[in-house]
């Protein structure tokens, strides 16, 4: 049987992604333009994430229910499409420099990213483990992609072993709740039986899958190192897509089924309590730059989790009473995407030939030396900090805010504390750079070009972090909504 | 040009605009950027000069008010207004910016520009800390004028800066983490950030916080003031913020920036949590008393002449807060009027100091002495600073530390006794530092060639010292315009005596009436057979 028109549309975006990678592959042998590859993904790229306007505009769920295409899933394919759009961008230069081979890299890339879009849409688990199976694979091999670098070999191994492992876990809690339930459909989840014990079994283990993928603790050991020693352009993607996907099929899950949402509120608060501090703590005794944003976006998966103890509380009186706390977490995620991208490729871009200059040692004195770049990183770190004015202010509010109206005050401190600890290794990003002498060496060295893709990178994501640090209106009001989520219409 | 109904809004962007000029300006410029920033804080003080013509006198309530859409959810609006309180103290803040902006003509080489961008955009956040109705709005300044702040003392400070630029950084975060937690409990509690709005519906009881609640709440803001003003024992990040600041730097942070925190106490704290204030106030005071002497007594023994002048300021501020804390009309004023005169006496003894260090390099009493024999105007200038903040009649400090004493007097005498070993102390040290520096014999060859004030340094410590004196002989001017707003603060905090709302205009206008129609007892026993008695 052939699936219908309106199904197509409703996953063109990941349809998109998936056969522009597939091209690419095909006309591997046949090209020798790098340019040309390069072309073609942000085409790829772009394309897939302008479909995600058809997708949202023939909204409803597809395939027999097995994907929805909704508001939700629209947020997710324009933020997940954006981000490949923008390290395909930032990419291209680093490639160049590296020395990398370019059209297996970016057809990775694409089916990464068809495979997040289809984990943000995917309305039954094993359709989400597919996705989730997409951008897995090609983030191992996009991990080491520098094959000759010793540290990206160990970050794809580690990652490899360590996300199998959590897949694993994964798709066994999907068979543990396909037992208690008989559905591996999250809408017809809702009217099963909550006190099942293995139901709660089933939950804890996608939730440990899940949490492995965004790196909440205890499941976070392997972020630093996969953080440091992948491509720093697949870093970028990695903290920024991927994350987001993960929580978006988590938000998903215990948005739609009450057993989860009524369950796993402590679950949600002893985790992110134990995530923040893990993150920020590790982050204060970090001298490489990419360690220290690995740590960073653990701290910050520990806040993003705040807002989802905040979603159980309220999802109890009801998925419409929870909206306040689902727009925090997605704006969040999309104020540190954009953060997180642009801080990453400005280290891609210091880094030099082989990434060498990581250490936050080589950032001393670069306002003399680039004072725009130093300005734009000090955005991201104010973002990442909190300050107003920036998006990641508006994210943390707002995050604080649901902490508050679900009563979790002691959650909330905790969050303000860890806030406090995180402005110090922030600040020091500025204070290194701003109040510190270059090094001899450095001084005389010629400044880093910024190609023009990677500046177009730069501006759009500084200007998207002020821009929704003073007017987060719009956004706020898309995520507001009330149908959200597909069902129920 | 006279800003016609955006006035606040002006007031508040205006640095900004001129700091986005200076951006254009090429780096090394520095002749065009020194006069350009000058020009920009001068036209912004004049600006603020027309808020005295356009509010008028001895009205309580805000004048001036703004109101625009923000954000819709949650409803975070842009409101600004303006009172007798914060009237007076965003003149300050345009006052001292010039100043600062002058002290730093010579002594700023190194990244010029960047360096009046700061001073500039710190006057924005001070400016919009003092303006803002929503408290979402004042939160933000209140965060964003922290990294200017730290920025001037991180890169333009004395050699250990990077570490006090962040610890002030880290401080101030502390508190205002759970302050910002605070205004989230209360939009949860009244479903708005509007300041106005959330006093109406305490005043209509439509709020009736649980004691707990208010407690914490109250302790939540408290705190983030309290850091901010400093209050002992929450001083500690500011000696070192003082000593390693640039001269502008300090001026602005002892002129302007602490009284953000008591500022913030008079706004939110008493008039959001009046219960909780009561109860705390006894806390409170006993802090601000020990903040008084222990400030007073370790700056006596400071070998390190900024040091010195930066623990009087937690002494003084002391002062502020006790009045603040005692409820009563004339200690309020008296508050708010310490305020003003710290920020003058206080930014002129740094100014001096900051001179003393362009010469020499240190500001070690040990390296200086006999002083005046060299720099006879400096000396005289410093002097005059140091009287005045010590608090001689006719000078601005005495009004302001008299005002606090016989207010609090009239509450709690024993808290006034005790505060009032401050003010000897400030003698003490005071002086006792002016001798070491500037009397006896040249110990240093050095010293001998030192060059007095030059032509801009005496424009720049005349204009303080008229501007002292101008305050303490002129004080109703300021009175007369913060009585009101001082009575409404007290009405909030203190519902129960409505009969010193009675004539507040008239209070201010002379020193002498004062004292019997205010002799009146604490309110919680048989009040009318009690005034009749005093009567």
């Amino acid at each position: 049987m052939l699936p219908r028109t309106i199904d197509m549309y409703r996953v063109l975006p990941e349809l998109l992604w998936c056969g522009f990678g597939a091209l690419v592959m095909l006309l591997q042998p046949f090209v020798r333009n790098r340019h040309f590859f390069t072309f073609l993904a942000l085409i790829g790229t772009l394309t897939g994430t302008l479909a995600s306007v058809i997708s949202a505009a023939n909204a409803g769920p597809g395939f027999n229910g097995l994907v929805e295409s909704d508001s939700f899933s629209f947020f997710f394919r324009l933020l997940v499409g954006t981000v490949a759009f923008l390290v395909v961008l930032a990419a291209g230069p680093y490639l160049d420099r590296e020395r990398l081979p370019v059209p297996e890299f970016y057809a990775l890339l694409l089916f990464a990213t068809a495979g997040m879009g289809v984990l943000a849409s995917a309305q039954e688990l094993l359709t989400a483990f597919i996705g989730l199976e997409m951008s897995s694979i090609s983030s191992y091999i996009l991990a080491g992609y520098r094959r000759d670098s010793l540290k990206s070999s160990e970050s794809a191994m580690k990652y490899f072993l360590l996300g199998s492992f959590a897949t694993a876990f994964f798709l066994y809690g999907i068979a543990l709740v396909y037992g208690a339930t008989g559905t591996t459909m999250l809408d017809k989840m809702a009217h099963t039986d909550e006190t099942s014990t293995l139901l709660k079994l089933g939950l804890s283990m996608i939730l440990i899958g899940l949490g492995f993928k965004v790196a909440a603790a205890p499941f976070q050991v392997w972020t630093p190192d996969v953080y440091e020693g992948a491509p720093t352009p697949v870093t970028a993607l990695f903290s920024a897509g991927p994350k987001a996907a993960a929580f978006a099929l988590l938000l998903r899950i215990f948005a739609t089924v009450p057993a989860a949402t009524h369950f796993w509120f402590w679950a949600f608060w002893v985790l992110a309590v134990l995530t923040m501090f893990a993150g920020n703590l590790g982050a204060l005794v970090q001298t490489n730059i990419k360690r220290l944003l690995a740590y960073s976006s653990i701290a910050h998966a520990g806040y993003i989790l705040v807002a989802f103890a905040a979603v159980t509380t309220m999802a109890q009186a009801g998925s419409a009473e929870a909206g306040p706390a689902y727009a925090a977490v997605l704006f969040y995620l999309l104020t540190y995407a954009l953060v997180k991208l642009g801080a990453f490729t400005i280290v891609s871009q210091l880094g030099g030939v082989g990434e060498k200059n990581l250490s936050l040692d080589d950032y001393a004195g670069l306002s003399q030396r680039q004072p725009v770049v130093a300005a734009i990183l000090s955005i991201y770190m104010l973002s990442l900090l909190g300050l107003p004015v920036t998006a990641g202010f508006f994210g943390k509010f707002y995050i604080f805010k649901a902490a508050v109206n679900s009563n979790l005050i002691w959650l909330a401190v905790i969050m303000g504390i860890n806030s406090v600890i995180g402005s110090y290794y922030y600040l020091r990003v500025i204070v290194v750079m701003y109040m510190r002498e270059s090094s001899a060496e450095a001084a005389a060295a010629t400044p880093v070009g910024f190609p023009l893709s990677v500046s177009v990178v730069l501006a759009v994501t500084a200007i998207g972090t002020i821009l929704f640090g003073v007017l987060p209106n719009s956004v706020i009001n898309f995520l507001l909504r009330p149908n959200l989520f597909g069902f129920g219409h | 040009m006279l800003p016609g109904g955006h006035l606040l809004s002006v007031l508040i962007f205006f640095p900004a605009v001129g700091a986005l000029a200076l951006l254009l300006l090429r780096g090394d410029d520095h002749k065009y950027i020194r006069y350009l920033s000058l020009i920009v804080s001068v036209a912004e003080f004049i600006f603020s000069l027309f808020l005295l013509f356009k509010a008028p006198v001895g009205a309580s309530g805000y004048q001036l008010e703004e109101f625009a859409k923000w954000i819709n959810q949650p409803p975070i609006n842009y409101h600004l207004g303006v009172d007798g309180i914060s009237m007076f103290l965003v003149i300050l803040t345009t006052f001292l910016t010039p100043i600062s902006i002058l002290a730093s003509w010579k002594s700023v080489e190194l990244r010029v520009k960047e360096f009046f961008i700061m001073l500039l955009m710190l006057e924005v956040g001070v400016v919009g800390v003092f303006l803002s109705l929503d408290l979402f709005l004042f939160f933000l300044f209140w965060e964003v004028m922290l990294i200017p702040m730290a920025l001037l003392i991180g890169i333009w400070g004395h050699e250990r800066r990077v570490y006090a630029a962040v610890k002030f950084v880290l401080y101030t975060m502390a508190g205002s983490i759970l302050m910002l937690v605070g205004i989230i409990w209360l939009y949860n509690a009244t479903g708005t950030f509007d300041l106005p709005t959330i006093q109406q519906m305490l005043a209509n009881g439509v709020l009736v916080l649980a004691p707990r609640t208010e407690m914490i709440l109250f302790l939540a803001f408290f705190l983030a003031f309290a850091i901010k003003v400093p209050l002992f024992p929450l001083h500690t990040w500011l000696p070192d913020a003082h000593v390693e600041a640039p001269t502008a730097g300090s001026v602005m942070l002892a002129g302007v920036l602490l009284k953000m925190g008591t500022y913030g106490m008079i706004r939110f704290c008493l008039p959001l949590f009046p219960d909780a204030s009561r109860r705390a106030a006894g806390w409170v005071a006993a802090l601000a008393i020990i903040g008084i002497i222990y400030g007073a007594l370790v700056a006596m023994v400071q070998p390190n002449l900024k040091k010195l002048v930066a623990y009087s300021s937690v002494s003084h501020l002391g002062f502020v807060v006790l009045g603040i804390f005692a409820f009563h009309n004339i200690s309020m004023q008296g508050a708010v009027y310490q305020m003003l005169a710290h920020g003058i006496s206080t930014g002129a003894l740094f100014l001096v100091v900051g001179m003393l260090h362009d010469r020499r390099h240190t500001f070690e009493i040990s390296e200086y002495g006999g002083l005046a024999t060299p720099m006879p105007k400096l000396a005289a200038f410093f002097l005059f600073a140091a009287l005045s903040s010590l608090g001689l009649p006719m000078l601005n400090g005495f009004v302001g530390e008299y005002l606090i004493l016989l207010g609090t007097y009239q509450h709690h005498w024993q808290w006034a006794s005790w505060a009032a070993l401050g003010v000897i102390l400030s003698a003490c040290y005071l002086l006792w530092s002016y001798q070491r520096v500037f009397f006896g014999e040249i110990t240093k060859e050095k010293n001998r060639t030192l060059p007095d004030a030059s032509v801009r340094e005496k424009w720049i410590l005349a204009t303080m010292a008229v501007v002292t004196l101008w305050m303490g002989i002129g004080s109703t001017y300021i009175t007369r315009r913060t009585a009101a707003a001082a009575q409404t603060v007290i009405d909030q905090v203190e519902p129960q005596r409505p009969y010193e709302a009675s004539a507040p205009s008239q209070i201010m206008p002379s020193l002498a009436p004062m004292q019997p129609t205010h002799t009146a007892p604490r309110a919680a026993k048989p009040i009318s057979f009690e005034r009749l008695e005093t009567r």
